[in-house]
């Protein structure tokens, strides 16, 4: 563990870069900077993990070894969106979400 | 030393953070979001987590930025800026992100953790044994169906953002 620095700064710190990504989920209007968000709040939830491990069970590596599972998952989702994103420009030329409402009604 | 150098990573994250999802430049944005990803890694590092450090560093800010950077070069007009979002959406946005901000450092705060006293090191032999084992503690079948499902992901890939007019026009 980081002396001097105890579990609750390091919530503190991953609870407000998750909701950060939140408030970019929310507000952005463009699908690349949405799944940036996502990148965010993906980060901050294998923080979670490894802080939870490395403070509270250090003698176990489930964190480490969950957090490395998100970090893959996390890879083959962003390559796989992009691929979407890719396709859909080539079929509405824009990435913007008030022009993707194929699937609105 | 060590909490001086965990605060200045924490603030930079924070900083950096608001300001990937608030620039209105894509590019910008995204050098923003590196530097986020790079303080989760020194964080890791910090906790004496080298592996997943270094597995952060090549694996998102190598791998997943430079995948951003080409989508965004193929797609974006990196010149002109995003379109605002709506004072009122931002208004709502920001409330719901400062109530669970609020909910969670409240939740957690009042919980008391019990921190476990002794120290430890976790190295890559410990990471591979572990991930290979089909005893006891082993992840052999989470492993299997991880790199099953980047395969998958592989051939998804290509697959949707293949370019089917090319060979229609040749014909």
């Amino acid at each position: 563990m980081i002396s001097g620095v105890s579990i609750y700064e390091i919530l503190i710190l991953s609870t407000i870069i998750f909701f950060i990504g939140v408030y970019g989920f929310f507000t952005r209007k463009n699908l690349i900077a949405m799944l940036m968000s996502i990148e965010l709040i993906l980060n901050s939830a294998a923080l979670n993990f490894v802080v939870a491990n490395k403070y509270l069970f250090p003698g176990n590596i489930e964190g480490n070894i969950f957090s490395l599972f998100i970090i893959a998952i996390a890879a083959a989702e962003t390559a796989l969106a992009l691929a979407i994103v890719i396709n859909l420009y080539r079929l509405i030329m824009s990435l913007k979400t008030k022009d993707l409402e194929t699937m609105k009604y | 030393m060590e909490k001086f150098i965990f605060y200045f990573i924490a603030m930079v994250m924070v900083v950096f953070s608001i300001m990937a999802v608030s620039s209105r430049n894509i590019m910008r944005s995204i050098i923003y979001l590196l530097f986020v990803l790079l303080g989760i890694a020194g964080i890791y590092f910090m906790l004496n987590f080298y592996f997943l450090g270094a597995v952060q560093m090549t694996v998102y800010a190598g791998g997943v930025i430079i995948l951003y950077i080409n989508s965004i070069m193929l797609v974006e007009k990196i010149g002109e800026p995003m379109d605002a979002p709506k004072l009122l959406h931002q208004l709502i946005a920001g409330g719901i992100s400062a109530l669970g901000i609020g909910a969670g450092v409240f939740a957690f705060s009042n919980y008391s953790f019990t921190i476990a006293a002794e120290e430890s090191t976790t190295t890559i032999n410990d990471v591979g044994t572990a991930m290979l084992s089909y005893g006891e503690n082993g992840f052999i079948l989470p492993f299997e169906v991880v790199s099953m499902l980047l395969l998958a992901v592989m051939v998804g890939a290509i697959v949707i953002a293949k370019s089917y007019h090319q060979k229609e026009n040749t014909k």
